[in-house]
């Protein structure tokens, strides 16, 4: 139970900060933290405390995943790649036809966060389709 | 022969106030459960524990983390005042379930997905573990490494990854 003390401020944090179906598990080395954090903020702080105790992660010891619990079903997400637009995918996954594009910065509506690393999303267009999770930030 | 009737005065005495210490000290149950309530609600590590006391015999129920905290729980509630013996009839809460890790297929499309744009670092799959080489700059990495985690590999190498 090494690893949980190692990163016990997360865990710690998690609870004061009203994460929901916290679950802490070590695995072969690896310690699972699993949470739905209230806000994006709160989530934020956590991965700050990751960072602070294993600096850029580099130990690849802790594996955290941190879901943020939408405010409402419709709710809009703000494309956050670096200046380039963001591919709005016929299905999950690259190998998936492009059906159009979210630019730099813009707006777009999340319809679904179903599949955790892809969603649905609906552009300031009307076009449907799924968005690379990472490049969206929930507003 | 004098001294001999005063010793046995004074046991005699001795007796009685023990008797009557004895008397004062035993509780009533009622006493009994309401000091082992008190005392599990002001120790967290106790908290989970239910208690049923008769005849200074007290009878614990409940559901507490592991078999350290039930240990902790025994001990503790045995050296309350008026506690005679402890029966242990309390359970352990279930070890949660393992994690499931993603197979090979599911990681490969994932990381794919997640370097397409990002050409300076290399990734591959080791034994269910992700293994990533190359360079990337402090805050690409931080948002790739939240992604990284929904994947739910075996763990990472991280040895050939520079952060710039």
């Amino acid at each position: 139970m090494a690893l949980q003390e190692k990163y016990q401020e997360i865990v710690d944090a998690a609870n004061a900060s009203g994460v929901t179906d916290l679950q802490v598990r070590e695995q072969d080395n690896v310690l699972y933290i699993d949470g739905t954090a209230p806000s994006g903020a709160v989530k934020d702080n956590l991965w700050q405390i990751y960072d602070k105790l294993d600096p850029n992660y580099l130990t690849g010891d802790l594996i955290m995943n941190i879901n943020v619990t939408p405010s409402t079903t419709d709710s809009k997400a703000t494309v956050v790649t670096e200046k380039s637009n963001l591919n709005v995918r016929k299905g999950p996954g690259t190998d998936q036809p492009i059906v159009g594009k979210a630019a730099h910065d813009a707006t777009v509506t999340v319809i679904s966060q179903t599949s955790e690393l892809w969603w649905q999303v609906r552009t300031e267009d009307g076009v449907e389709g799924y968005c690379f999770a990472q490049y969206l930030k929930l507003q | 022969m004098k001294k001999l009737k005063i010793t046995l005065m004074s046991l005699v005495i001795a007796a009685m106030a023990l008797t009557i210490q004895s008397c004062k000290t035993k509780l009533k149950d009622s006493d009994i459960q309401a000091t082992i309530e008190k005392a599990i609600s002001a120790d967290g590590k106790l908290a989970g524990t239910a208690v049923a006391v008769k005849d200074g015999i007290a009878t614990l129920t409940g559901q507490l983390a592991d078999n350290s905290a039930v240990t902790y729980a025994v001990d503790a509630i045995g050296k309350l005042k008026g506690v005679k013996s402890v029966v242990n009839n309390l359970t352990v809460a279930p070890p949660p379930a393992p994690v499931v890790n993603a197979d090979d297929a599911t990681l490969t499309q994932g990381l794919a997905d997640i370097f397409k744009d990002i050409p300076s670092v290399k990734s591959s799959i080791k034994d269910g573990k992700i293994v990533l080489v190359g360079e990337i700059l402090k805050a690409k990495w931080a948002m790739i490494k939240q992604t990284l985690d929904k994947l739910k590999s075996k763990g990472y190498d991280l040895t050939g990854l520079k952060i710039k």
